[in-house]
C-alpha cells in the first residue's frame, strides 16, 4: 500500500479538516467579492491568458473537422447553394434600390424635424470560437476583444436580429450574453401597436417571456417585437423576437406570453458586433422637491 | 492487514509530478470540450476524477489545496463566479482525503459506488452556489455526476495501466 501509516511520524501540516474549512472560507469569500463587488476582473483576465490558448486547443478538431468537411463539399451543393444566394441577391438588390431613396428621403424629413440621425451603426463581424459549458446560462465566447476595440455592452446580432450583448472583454475574446439567458432582459416595442415592455430570457433555447403585461393588452401570436431603444444599450428598431403563444387567464393578473427569438441564437456561426452607438443624453437630475416627495412617500411605505 | 488488501495488489511505478500534472492538464483540456445541449448535462466532470483518483490513491502529494487551485482555473475558463469550481473541487478532494484507505479496499467496479456520493456532493456544492445566487436550479446537471461515476473504472484502470513498469519484473 502507500505510504499511509496511522502514526503521525511526520509532519504533514494542518489536518484535512482544517484545510477544508480554510479553503472553502477562502472560496466563499471569493464568491461574496466576486458576485457583489466585481473586483475581481483584472485577475481573471490573466489568468485567462494561460487558460484561453489551451481552451482553443480543445476546439481544434471541431476546427478541422469543420475545414476538412467543407473541402469535400460536393459541386452540386455548391452550384444549388450559390443558385439561391444569386437569387437572394437580386431580390435585396432590388430592394436596396428604395431603401437608398428611402434613407435620402428619410435624412431629408429628419434634417426637416431637426432630430438626431439615428441608424447606421458600424459593425464588425467576429466568429463565436466556442459555446458556455456552463448548462445553467446561455453565453457564447466569440474572437474579437478589446485589442479589436470591443467594449462591455456592446450589442451582438446576425442578419436577421439581436443575438445578445457583450458582458465581458478579455484581450482576444469577449463574452456574449444571449437574450436567451435567465437574467438578460430587453426593452422592447411591439410592432404593430407601438406598446413598450421588457422580454425576459427563460435559460431555454429557443423562448422568450414577455411578464408583466396586463390581460387585456393589445398583443396577438405573430407579433413582431423590436428594440425600444429607451435603455441606451440596445438600438432601436432592431427586431427581437415573435411571440407565439398567449394564455389569458382570470386568475392571474398578468398575461403568460411566450416569444421565440428571430435571430438564430444558437445556430450562427458568424456574428456582428454593433459599436459606436450615439449617447442618450444624460437624464436630467432630480429635483430637491421631488426627491423628497419620494423620500416621504418611502417613509410612509416603511411600517 | 493482509485480508483488507485486494488480491491483485501490483507493483507500480513511483509517481512522478509531471505524471501527476499532465493527468490533470489532459482532464481539463477534456473538460473544456465544446458540446451543448443534452451532451454538456451527460459529461462527466474528467478534472473532479483524476483529481479524486490522485486524493484517494496519492493523498499526501495531491490534496485540498491543489484542488482549489484546479478550481480556480475552471472558474476562469467556465466563466464562472470565482471560487464556484473551487469550493466544489474542496469538498471532493477533501471526501476522497478522508476516505482513501475505505475506498482503496474495495476493486474497482465497487469503488464506483463509493465515488458516485463524495462526486454528488461536490456537483451540490456547486448547484447550491448557483441557487443561492440566481433562485435557479437546472436538475439536468446532476446527471453528469452520474456520468462520472460510470467513467471511474476505465478511467482508474488506465491510469494504473500508465503506471505499470513497461517490463514484466519477473523477466530475467
Amino acid at each position: 500500500m502507500d505510504n499511509t501509516s496511522s502514526f503521525r511520524f511526520f509532519n504533514r501540516g494542518p489536518s484535512p479538516v482544517a484545510r477544508l474549512v480554510f479553503f472553502a472560507l477562502l472560496s466563499l469569500l471569493l464568491l461574496f467579492v466576486d458576485a457583489r463587488y466585481k473586483y475581481l476582473e483584472s485577475s481573471r483576465r490573466v489568468i485567462s491568458i494561460v487558460v484561453q490558448p489551451l481552451q482553443r486547443l480543445t476546439t481544434m478538431p471541431g476546427v478541422v473537422w469543420h475545414e476538412v468537411s467543407g473541402y469535400f463539399e460536393t459541386q452540386s451543393n455548391l452550384i444549388r447553394d450559390n443558385a439561391a444566394l444569386n437569387q437572394q441577391h437580386n431580390l435585396d438588390a432590388a430592394q436596396l434600390l428604395q431603401l437608398q431613396v428611402l434613407q435620402a428621403e428619410n435624412a431629408q424629413l429628419r434634417k426637416l424635424l431637426d432630430v438626431q440621425q439615428q441608424a447606421d451603426y458600424p459593425m464588425q463581424l467576429a466568429e463565436i470560437v466556442y459555446i458556455e459549458r456552463d448548462i445553467f446560462r446561455r453565453k457564447v465566447f466569440v474572437n474579437k476583444g478589446s485589442n479589436s476595440n470591443v467594449l462591455i455592452g456592446q450589442v451582438v446580432m446576425d442578419s436577421t436580429g439581436i443575438v445578445g450583448q457583450v458582458t465581458r472583454v478579455f484581450p482576444w475574446l469577449s463574452e456574449i450574453t444571449l437574450i436567451t439567458d435567465k437574467d438578460h432582459a430587453v426593452p422592447i416595442q411591439i410592432l404593430r401597436t407601438g406598446l413598450r415592455a421588457v422580454v425576459f430570457g427563460s435559460g431555454d433555447i429557443s423562448n422568450l417571456a414577455l411578464r408583466y403585461m396586463p390581460i387585456s393588452s393589445d398583443i396577438l401570436p405573430g407579433d413582431v417585437l423590436v428594440t425600444s431603444g429607451l435603455d441606451g444599450t440596445y438600438p432601436p428598431g432592431l427586431p427581437v423576437a415573435k411571440v407565439v403563444k398567449i394564455e389569458r387567464d382570470a386568475a392571474y393578473p398578468f398575461a403568460r406570453i411566450s416569444c421565440v427569438p428571430i435571430a438564430g441564437v444558437d445556430q450562427q456561426r458568424q456574428l456582428l458586433i454593433v459599436s459606436g452607438l450615439p449617447k442618450l443624453p444624460e437624464p436630467p437630475p432630480e429635483t430637491d422637491a421631488q426627491s423628497l416627495d419620494k423620500a416621504r412617500k418611502n417613509k410612509r411605505r416603511m411600517p | 492487514m493482509n485480508a483488507s488488501m485486494p488480491k491483485d495488489q501490483e507493483f507500480l511505478l513511483p509517481v512522478t509530478g509531471t505524471f501527476i500534472s499532465l493527468s490533470l492538464l489532459v482532464a481539463l483540456l477534456l473538460n473544456w470540450m465544446p458540446l451543448h445541449g443534452i451532451w454538456l448535462a451527460l459529461r462527466p466532470d474528467f478534472v473532479a476524477l483524476v483529481l479524486l483518483y490522485w486524493c484517494t490513491h496519492k493523498p499526501h502529494r495531491i490534496g485540498i489545496g491543489i484542488a482549489w487551485a484546479i478550481g480556480i482555473f475552471a472558474d476562469v475558463a467556465d466563466a464562472s463566479l470565482f471560487g464556484q469550481h473551487a469550493l466544489s473541487y474542496t469538498v471532493l478532494a477533501f471526501g476522497g482525503v478522508m476516505l482513501h484507505r475505505r475506498v482503496q479496499m474495495f476493486d474497482v467496479r465497487e469503488q464506483s459506488m463509493q465515488v458516485f456520493p463524495l462526486l454528488l456532493i461536490s456537483y451540490s456544492a456547486y448547484v447550491v452556489v448557483h441557487w443561492q445566487l440566481h433562485n435557479y436550479v437546472a436538475w439536468e446537471y446532476f446527471l453528469g455526476s452520474a456520468t462520472s461515476a460510470l467513467l471511474w473504472a476505465p478511467m482508474t484502470i488506465l491510469l494504473q495501466t500508465l503506471r505499470r513498469p513497461r517490463s514484466d519484473p519477473n523477466e530475467l
